[in-house]
């Protein structure tokens, strides 16, 4: 019953972290066809802002969820108006400039904080179930993610700002008839993803260590996500996540953690073989 | 057409019999071989990328394959010859299944990209946890993290005691670059390389002018990855370890800028990107002032903004358009840059 509990626990967990990682990518996938290579630098960059922060005296919980993801969505902004604007509509070339932006964010890091790990310590302390110990912050990631997609699927089906952003990702040409300008879209668009991102990477730096190149550890799993996922924004989300981290943590239970990453990249190479189009290019058609 | 291709072939030998000659003057050979290992891995993606229009995010585990596929077969041998040989042949097998699992799937653009990301993941994170004694191929240890030193390095075919190395090496190793950049100007001019062209600029039409498409993908894919492993098997010798490193993303990523800088669908591109940026990684490796990555980053994202088509092809037309009134004009080849990875 306890390890029933824990291991429910720590499924869930690795689906929300899956969740909160790819949500930034997904938003700026899914709406503009752009691939962000530089994403796992996005979040790297929310964890330093979320440290940086903490450093000055700033409450944790402020710094992660207000300060890392305003950070982040701005330099976000900067990205897409210098470089990514260039770019709409050239799948590649998105994506090879974004990976030259990341090795340049890892470059910058380095440059300024330094190649060496640094962390800040869980917020939350842990608790003992029955006879074992259970982390606290794990239930502060899985809320944060419920939130998240919650939030987003509000966003998008109930505001007007919503509706036009749909409007925009299915016939931009017609967006822009209706007298709404795409380029400006797309640029707020990006600043939500961008914060997403940061505020995946803040929420996720107290369970990790931080160094400049640790991006590289979230941006595979972020792409293969978002990529399994098809074309429906929050239903390729939430259900790519969750066959993906069910795969994982179940070989990670059964076996070990090496065997959970190697399990889950191969679910995916199945995954893309049979349902090219992704997950929601075959089931839930047309869900947002 | 018999003398266009004597008048290439010759002045590809006499251009680069000079450059052997002349490049070891000013740059040490031990690190002129390492450029030209890069020039032979750029070479292999600019093949399937430049002229192929297949975007292989993973030629770097082609790179690691052959890499350690020589070491250890060179361990359980004890001699160089047969691990060469296999070195081109295990990449080459490997890619063909793979590439058969994709094109016969009708993956393309992203999903091509992606797939090849994580089989260069899976094997990263795979030989990075086989640190344990229970790794064991025949003699040789895997060794995780680690990687495996001390394998025979390049000898003599048939007498183990004589190895290769210094300077001779170098000329090795120059040599089969100019060989395989033959071998590549031919497969090129045949009607093989032809279609494969053909398929890169529009796959439906080369389909249904008959021709299989996937299976000449998968050959022209399984060919890169047995230049690659050739460079791996090359890179083995002149390092003397290998280590999982040679599969990470951030060595597959070098491998894309090269071919970015120096300019797709040339031959002769992604040679200078590599031997070209490597070089430069070199010196800016002896200074702290600016990071190396940070600058590799900046290329890839200029050279993506505002010279996309690299830097081979600008400067050919720069000088044709200096020098085009005088001389006969070649027919312009239709370089059009691959849009669908």
């Amino acid at each position: 019953m306890d390890l029933s509990f824990v291991i429910l626990v720590e499924v869930l967990y690795g689906v929300a972290s899956l969740v909160l990682i790819s949500a930034g990518l997904a938003v700026v996938f899914g709406m503009m066809k752009v691939i962000n290579l530089a994403h796992g630098e996005f979040m790297m960059m929310g964890g330093y802002a979320t440290i940086t922060a903490v450093g000055l005296g700033v409450n944790v919980f402020v710094a992660m969820l207000v300060i890392a993801p305003l950070v982040v969505g701005l330099i976000g902004l900067i990205v897409e108006r210098l470089v990514i604007r260039h770019l709409y509509g050239r799948l590649v070339d998105t994506m090879l400039a974004t990976w030259g932006l990341s090795l340049v964010f890892i470059g910058l890091a380095t440059m300024i904080f330094g190649n060496t790990t640094t962390g800040i310590s869980t917020p939350i302390p842990g608790f003992a179930f029955g006879g074992y110990q259970v982390n606290g912050y794990n239930f502060f990631i899985i809320i944060v993610s419920i939130v998240l997609v919650i939030a987003m699927y509000a966003v998008l089906r109930g505001t007007r700002a919503g509706l036009i952003a749909r409007g925009t990702m299915q016939r931009s040409d017609m967006a822009a008839a209706l007298g709404y300008s795409p380029g400006r879209i797309y640029m707020m668009t990006f600043f939500c993803g961008s914060a997403l991102s940061g505020l995946a990477g803040a929420v996720l730096a107290p369970l990790v260590g931080l160094v400049p190149t640790s991006g590289g550890a979230y941006i595979a799993k972020a792409f293969i996500t978002v990529i399994a996922g098809g074309p429906s924004l929050i239903a390729g989300l939430v259900s790519s996540a969750t066959s993906f981290g069910l795969v994982s943590q179940f070989f990670t239970f059964a076996i070990s953690p090496v065997i959970g990453e190697v399990a889950l990249l191969i679910a995916a190479v199945v995954l893309l073989r049979t349902m090219p189009q992704g997950i929601t290019g075959r089931f839930f058609k047309g869900k947002l | 057409m018999g003398r266009s291709v004597l008048h290439d072939v010759i002045i590809t030998l006499v251009v680069s019999a000079l450059l052997i000659w002349l490049l070891p003057l000013m740059i040490s050979t031990y690190t002129l071989t390492v450029l030209v290992i890069y020039g032979m891995l750029g070479l292999s993606l600019g093949l399937i990328w430049g002229f192929g229009g297949i975007l292989c995010f993973g030629q770097a585990a082609f790179f690691g394959l052959g890499a350690y596929t020589y070491a250890i077969a060179a361990i359980n041998i004890g001699e160089s010859t047969l691990p060469m040989i296999l070195a081109v042949l295990v990449p080459a097998v490997f890619a063909a299944l793979l590439g058969a699992m994709m094109f016969y799937g009708r993956l393309a653009d992203v999903y091509l990209g992606v797939i090849t990301l994580v089989v260069t993941l899976i094997l990263f994170k795979f030989v990075n946890s086989t640190a344990g004694p229970q790794y064991v191929i025949g003699n040789a240890r895997l060794g995780g993290f680690n990687g495996i030193p001390g394998f025979q390095t390049l000898n003599v075919p048939g007498d183990p005691a004589a190895y290769i190395w210094g300077d001779p090496y170098f000329y090795v190793c120059a040599v089969a670059l100019v060989i395989v950049f033959l071998l590549v100007t031919w497969l090129l001019r045949s009607s093989f390389g032809r279609i494969a062209v053909g398929i890169r600029e529009n796959e439906v039409r080369m389909g249904l002018m008959g021709y299989d498409v996937a299976t000449r993908k998968t050959v022209l894919f399984a060919i890169g990855a047995a230049i690659a492993g050739l460079a791996g098997a090359l890179f083995a010798n002149w390092g003397e370890i290998v280590t999982p490193n040679l599969f990470s993303l951030g060595q597959s990523a070098e491998i894309i800028i090269w071919c970015i800088v120096g300019g797709l669908g040339t031959r002769f591109g992604p040679i200078v990107g590599a031997a070209g940026l490597a070089y430069l990684k070199f010196m800016l490796g002896q200074q702290s002032m600016i990071d190396n990555t940070l600058v590799l980053g900046l290329i890839l994202v200029l050279f993506v903004l505002f010279l996309p088509r690299g830097l081979v092809p600008a400067v050919a037309s720069l000088l044709n358009s200096i020098f085009g009134g005088t001389k006969r004009k070649p027919k312009p080849r239709r370089m059009r840059r691959a849009r669908h990875g």
